[in-house]
């Protein structure tokens, strides 16, 4: 199997793999932070209670998240077409992660945010601070660490939900995995992607571990 | 002296107080009515806060005090899913411009609640607060953002931004406030100085002591350069050697900048040391306002009562006003009848009176328990009688020789 073709498929793939994971967390993050954002201020002892707004957000978050990720890729395809073209491929992978992952991580953003000690919220508050610059200095700023560290958990997740895409000829690893590993019963390349994904998400956990702990100036002893 | 000066106000023509002071000499110009007199005595409290004390209720009497926050019918009701609770009925409230305003209560007294309504981060259910004449109610919320700037607050646990540095904590109001931040930064250094904490810029709140995050606090909650100072159980986290060079600090900042001062507590011995006047608050209600000196020499209610009297350090500001230079001893009481007369016959058996400067004592079922203060005789032997005498009567007894003169 290691011939030179099926190495370079394998590095090609890797890097459509860490492309999809990347860029479906950035775009569901777009999606994601506003929305565990707005969770955060119109709950009920939030900035700006609005018992409406945060009941509609709420529903939809658990609605979309309780959908198994493998029927949402099905039932977004004709959407994925709309979007992309054509529904197979990297790109057509990206829609359906992006969306199946930014509810997700708005609940990964809400329970960061509302980590904040509240006691800060209020001393901005008694500074004349308005809700926006509550939300970016102090919200945002003081949860950086822990925004971090969800960060990482989300890219875990989406890369191990873009193997699932494979499914449909969504392309990167899983894909590779699903084709030679299942459907053509070679076992070796099915383990070689399951390290390259399991070496992925080590590198990522590692980078995210670093640099939340960098930034975190709490225990700065 | 000081006595007679304040029948006077109510008699005689400003000019005539005037005149009349001018010759009392320069310690008494406190008398002065209206705002100059702040200053006159701003800048002469020194070391002498305990007189001024006297002086700021005189001053009070003189009527001419600029009212800088007033509370009105202001009651404020929390709605739960099961039960309701009024942590605030009807409080009426003048503070004024210049003071050390003490607010004191047990937990659950309603304080922190009171104070928060002072710039509406708690919105009370009915009535009014005015801060300089203006009804926070009816104000914007940009309006009331911009009047917060000038009502800054201080916190229990500091409430620093744990991510920035101390220099950066300092420019976070001034950010708020819209300032460029190269100016920020220079009057956070300022202000750095200020609190004594110049060699900190750089560091992160969490490399700070306690004392050293409440400076820090107090250097933030300066930056805006407001008019009030809001503290809410500012010390209560804080070790007592801490928690005095802290109110050191605001009592310095009261007289240096005229910042009016509004001190949350549940300790007694934090009104006894700053604040000029105290409001007690129990259950959600006012139980009794004045100057620190009536309240401490007079407490009427039972929640005053309690205040006053609590722990073993109660009566020290008694023991100052009272006791010039003799001994006084406090004893308690805890397993003796009611029934006998233990100091009448301590009185007879030494043939020496001693003075009652303070007694609190309640019959439990036949047994007295409380306290009281005696001044003992000058004449060392009589008062070491007495001493023994008492011990002899299964009494705790305690000199309080650290406050004989």
């Amino acid at each position: 199997m290691w011939d030179s073709a099926t190495v370079m498929m394998l590095v090609k793939e890797t890097w459509t793999t860490l492309f999809i994971t990347l860029t479906s967390t950035l775009f569901a993050y777009v999606l994601g932070l506003p929305l565990g954002i707005l969770l955060v201020v119109t709950a009920k002892d939030g900035l700006r209670p609005l018992a409406a707004v945060y009941k509609i957000l709420d529903v939809v978050v658990n609605v979309v998240r309780s959908v198994p990720f493998l029927i949402l890729l099905m039932l977004l395809i004709p959407f994925t077409r709309f979007v992309v073209g054509k529904s197979y491929g990297p790109a057509a992978t990206i829609v359906p992660l992006t969306i199946a992952a930014a509810p997700f991580i708005a609940r990964l953003v809400e329970s960061s945010l509302l980590e904040v000690d509240k006691g800060m919220i209020e001393a901005a508050q008694s500074m004349g601070a308005g809700t926006g610059t509550i939300v970016w200095k102090v919200l945002l700023a003081e949860a950086r660490t822990s925004l971090i560290v969800g960060c990482t958990i989300a890219l875990g997740t989406i890369l191990g939900y873009s193997a699932m895409a494979g499914v449909v000829g969504g392309g990167g690893l899983g894909d590779v995995a699903i084709r030679y590993g299942y459907y053509r019963y070679q076992a070796d390349i099915m383990i070689v992607t399951v390290v390259l994904l399991i070496i992925l998400v080590q590198i990522l956990q590692v980078i995210g571990t670093k640099l939340s702990k960098k930034l975190d100036k709490r225990n700065t002893g | 002296m000081r006595k007679f000066c304040c029948p006077f106000f109510g008699i005689l023509q400003k000019r005539a107080v005037c005149g009349m002071i001018r010759k009392i000499g320069k310690k008494y110009s406190a008398l002065l009515p209206g705002k100059v007199v702040k200053h006159l005595y701003c800048a002469q409290i020194g070391n002498e806060f305990f007189n001024t004390r006297k002086e700021a209720a005189a001053g009070q009497d003189g009527v001419h005090m600029e009212t800088i926050i007033q509370v009105k019918d202001v009651s404020k009701t929390f709605t739960g899913k099961e039960n309701t609770v009024e942590a605030l009925k009807g409080i009426n409230l003048e503070i004024h411009r210049g003071e050390i305003y003490g607010i004191i209560g047990m937990s659950g007294a309603g304080k922190s609640t009171l104070v928060r309504c002072l710039n509406f981060l708690e919105r009370p259910t009915s009535g009014t607060v005015k801060v300089e004449g203006r009804d926070l109610s009816a104000l914007s919320e940009r309006d009331l953002r911009a009047m917060r700037m000038q009502i800054a607050m201080i916190f229990q646990h500091f409430n620093l931004l744990m991510q920035r540095t101390v220099l950066d904590n300092i420019c976070f109001p001034l950010e708020i406030a819209g300032q460029k931040k190269k100016d920020a930064r220079n009057r956070a250094k300022e202000l750095l100085e200020v609190v004594g904490l110049s060699e900190k810029a750089k560091a992160y709140p969490a490399q700070l002591s306690g004392g050293q995050k409440q400076r820090v606090a107090i250097a933030r909650a300066l930056a805006m350069n407001p008019k009030i100072l809001l503290c809410d159980e500012a010390t209560s986290a804080l070790d007592p050697t801490t928690t005095k060079s802290i109110l050191a600090l605001l009592k310095d900042i009261n007289i240096k900048y005229g910042i009016t001062i509004v001190i949350i507590t549940h300790e007694m011995a934090v009104v006894r040391e700053i604040c000029s006047h105290v409001a007690i608050i129990d259950g959600g209600t006012l139980a009794e306002t004045g100057t620190v000196e009536e309240v401490f020499a007079r407490p009427r209610t039972r929640a005053a009562k309690k205040l006053v009297f609590q722990g073993d350090t109660g009566s020290e500001e008694m023991n100052r006003n009272l006791a010039t230079g003799k001994r006084c001893i406090r004893i308690v009481f805890r397993e003796n009848s009611s029934f006998e007369p233990v100091i009448g016959n301590m009185v007879l058996a030494c043939g020496a009176p001693a003075n009652i400067l303070l007694a609190d004592t309640k019959d439990i079922g036949g047994v007295a328990h409380g306290q009281m203060i005696l001044q003992l005789p000058e004449d060392e032997a009589v008062a070491g009688k007495m001493i023994s005498y008492l011990k002899e009567r299964k009494l705790e007894v305690e000199e309080l020789d650290h406050y004989v003169g």
